[in-house]
C-alpha cells in the first residue's frame, strides 16, 4: 500500500479536482483522505454526506470558576497570549486567545482555573458514490490544532486502507507550508505538487518544494492552466529541470474544470472528456515513479 | 481602521483584492498593506521592489542548562505540548522547539532556573517603501510550522509603524483555523473573498460561522463572477450578508495576474467594483 499526497503551496491551483479525477479514473483500489481539514471539499465531488462522525478532542482550554476566584490577578500576569482580561475586579479567559498551555491553572493559588478538553473537530469514515472508502474531517468552528486533526485523518485512512486492501491512499492536502501540510506529508511515499504558471504559483511551488526536500520525499509536478502564461510555464519547467523534479503532466486552461465543478462532477467523468487521456497518463506516470 | 481580506478556500483572489484595493484607495487615503499569509506571501510580487527594510523575527523557546539541572522533572510535568521531555535514565532534558508554544511555564517554574528562554528565528518581516503606499510582509522560514507567532508580530510591527489614521489592509492566510483567526481577530472589518462554485460556497459558509463566532463585521466579494452567481447571491440574501462587489470572470485578468500586474484600471467595470468596495469601507469607517 502506497501513500500519495497532493499539495500546492498556493491555494486554488486544482489539488482537489485532480485528486478526485485520479481516484475516479484509476483501476486500482483507492482509499481517499481529505487532509484539507480547514476547508474540506473532496466530499462535494463524491456525493458523500456527513454522517454522525467521531468527535476529535485535542488540546485544552482554561476556564475560571468565578466562585473560587479571589481576583489576585496572577493568572493574567503569567499568560503570554493576552488571553486573560480583567473587568471590575473579575477575571475572564478568552476561549479564542487561550493557547491551552495550562500555566495559569498551575499557579492559581485558589485552584480556580479548570482545564477542559477541547473538541477540535469531527472525523468521518465514509463511502463515495463510487463505493470508494473516504476519510475526511471537519474542524470545529474557530478551533485549533488542525495539524493534529490531519494526523488523525491519515491514521484512520491507513486503518481503512488496510481493511479494504487498498493499493493506494490518495491524500488531498491543504495550501501553505505550515503544520497541516507538514502533518499531511508525514509518512508519504510520493508527493504530487500542483502548480500554475503565475508569479505566485511559482513562488509558492518553490517554497513547498523546499519543505518536501527537507523530508527527503520523492515528488512530481503538474502544471495546471499551462497556457495561461507560456513564459511563466517555461520558468517552472526550468526550475524543475534544475532541481531534477519530474514534470508529470500539463493541463490547459480548460472549461471542463469549472464546468465539472459547477455540476459537482469529477473532471474526466463526462463522456468525451478531453482531459481524461492526460489524467490517465498522469496516473500511469505516478505509479511508475513510486 | 483595520480591514482583513480573508477566505476559507485558497486561490479565490484574496491577494488580487488586497493589492488592487490598496492601489485603488491610495489615491484618496493613507494606506498600508500587510501580507499576513506568512506561509505563502504573494502581495510583494505585484509591486515594484524598490527598497526595503528587513527584520529578523524570533520567538522565545527554552534552552536546557545541564550544569544546574537537578532532574526534578517539573518541566516535563508542566509542558502541555510535549515540547520538554525528561529522559530519567540519561539524566537529560530534551527540548523540541517546533512543539513549543512559548508559554514560559517550564522556564518560570523550574526551581533551579535551568531552562532560560532564548531566541529562535521563525522568519522575516520585509518592509517595502513605495511612492503610493507601503507594504509589510511576514515570511515564515521554510521548516517552521507555526505561523501564528509571526502573524502576531507582523500585525504588531504594522501598528508600531503606522498610526490609526491609516487604512490598514491585511491580506490574510486561507483556511478557517488558527492562522486566519490570528490574522482577523483584531480587525474592524473582514472582507471574505469567494467564488461561485460549490467549493467556494461550502468554504464561505464555514468562514461566515467563524466570523460570527469572533463577532466580526464582514461582507462578501465574489471573484470570477459569471455563471452560477445565484449560488452566492441566494446565500447572502438568506443570511442577510452584504454582497459588496463582483469581480468578473476574465481571461484578461487571469493573464495579468499571472504576470504580477495590477488589474483595477483595466476597464470601467472592474474599476467600478473597486469603487464599491472603497465606498463600503468608507461607510463603515464613518460609522465607527
Amino acid at each position: 500500500m502506497k501513500e500519495i499526497v497532493v499539495v500546492s503551496g498556493k491555494g486554488g491551483t486544482g489539488k482537489t479536482s485532480i485528486t478526485a479525477a485520479l481516484a475516479f479514473l484509476s483501476s486500482e483500489a483507492i482509499t481517499l483522505a481529505d487532509c484539507d481539514v480547514d476547508a474540506a471539499n473532496l466530499h462535494l465531488l463524491f456525493g458523500v454526506k456527513y454522517d454522525e462522525g467521531e468527535e476529535f478532542y485535542s488540546g485544552q482550554l482554561a476556564k475560571i470558576d468565578q466562585n473560587k476566584c479571589k481576583s489576585c490577578g496572577r493568572c493574567k500576569a503569567v499568560c503570554h497570549f493576552d488571553a486573560i482580561t480583567e473587568s471590575e475586579g473579575q477575571y475572564f479567559i478568552s476561549q479564542i486567545d487561550c493557547e491551552g498551555c495550562g500555566y495559569c491553572a498551575r499557579i492559581c493559588p485558589q485552584t480556580a482555573i479548570n482545564m477542559n478538553d477541547n473538541m477540535a473537530g469531527k472525523l468521518y469514515d465514509s463511502t463515495t458514490r463510487f463505493h470508494t472508502p473516504m476519510v475526511h474531517a471537519r474542524l470545529g468552528i474557530a478551533a485549533e490544532n488542525s495539524g493534529k486533526l490531519v494526523a488523525k485523518v491519515k491514521e484512520k485512512a491507513r486503518e481503512v486502507a488496510v481493511k479494504n486492501k487498498s493499493d493506494y491512499i490518495l491524500v488531498d492536502g491543504s495550501p501553505g507550508i505550515g503544520c497541516p501540510v507538514v502533518s499531511s506529508l508525514s509518512g508519504a511515499d510520493y508527493v504530487l505538487i500542483v502548480t500554475e504558471p503565475t508569479v505566485s504559483g511559482i513562488h509558492d511551488l518553490e517554497r513547498v518544494y523546499e519543505v518536501v526536500k527537507q523530508f527527503d520525499l520523492e515528488a512530481g509536478v503538474v502544471i495546471n492552466k499551462n497556457d495561461l502564461n507560456i513564459s511563466k510555464s517555461k520558468e517552472i519547467k526550468e526550475y524543475l529541470q534544475k532541481n531534477k523534479v519530474e514534470l508529470l503532466a500539463s493541463f490547459p486552461w480548460h472549461q471542463e474544470f469549472s464546468e465539472s465543478l459547477a455540476l459537482g462532477k469529477i473532471v474526466g467523468e463526462k463522456e468525451n472528456s478531453t482531459l481524461k487521456p492526460i489524467l490517465i497518463k498522469l496516473w500511469e506516470k505516478i505509479k511508475e515513479s513510486i | 481602521m483595520k480591514i482583513a481580506i480573508a477566505s476559507g478556500k485558497g486561490g479565490t483572489g484574496k491577494t488580487t483584492v488586497s493589492v488592487n484595493l490598496a492601489a485603488y484607495m491610495s489615491s484618496k487615503y493613507k494606506i498600508i498593506l500587510t501580507d499576513l499569509d506568512v506561509e505563502e506571501p504573494n502581495s510583494s510580487l505585484f509591486l515594484d521592489k524598490e527598497n526595503y527594510d528587513k527584520t529578523i523575527i524570533s520567538r522565545m523557546v527554552p534552552h536546557w542548562n545541564k550544569s544546574t539541572c537537578i532532574s526534578c522533572g517539573k518541566c516535563n510535568e508542566v509542558c502541555n505540548f510535549n515540547a520538554v521531555i525528561q529522559i530519567e535514565a540519561l539524566n537529560e532534558v530534551v527540548v523540541f522547539p517546533k512543539l513549543c508554544h512559548s508559554c514560559f511555564a517550564c522556564s518560570d517554574l523550574c526551581p533551579t532556573s535551568s531552562l532560560p528562554m532564548g531566541r529562535e528565528r521563525v522568519g522575516l518581516i520585509n518592509h517595502h517603501f513605495h511612492k503610493k503606499f507601503d507594504l509589510i510582509e511576514g515570511i515564515l522560514d521554510i521548516g517552521q510550522e507555526q505561523a501564528v507567532p509571526l502573524i502576531a508580530r507582523t500585525i504588531a510591527y504594522t501598528d508600531k509603524h503606522y498610526s490609526t489614521d491609516y487604512i490598514k489592509i491585511f491580506d490574510s492566510p486561507p483556511g478557517t483555523s488558527c492562522p486566519v483567526i490570528e490574522a482577523v481577530k483584531d480587525s474592524d472589518l473582514v472582507l471574505l473573498v469567494t467564488e461561485p462554485t460549490p467549493f467556494g460556497l461550502n468554504d464561505l459558509k464555514i468562514s461566515v460561522e467563524v466570523m460570527r463566532k469572533l463577532n466580526k463585521e464582514f461582507g462578501i466579494i465574489v471573484n470570477r463572477a459569471e455563471s452560477h452567481l445565484q449560488l452566492i447571491n441566494n446565500y447572502c440574501q438568506r443570511e442577510n450578508i452584504p454582497l459588496i462587489a463582483k469581480l468578473p470572470q476574465s481571461r484578461n485578468i487571469a493573464e495579468l495576474y499571472s504576470q504580477g500586474k495590477l488589474v483595477y484600471r483595466i476597464d470601467p467595470q472592474v474599476e467600478n467594483e473597486f469603487m464599491k468596495i472603497s465606498q463600503f469601507i468608507e461607510i463603515k469607517r464613518a460609522g465607527k
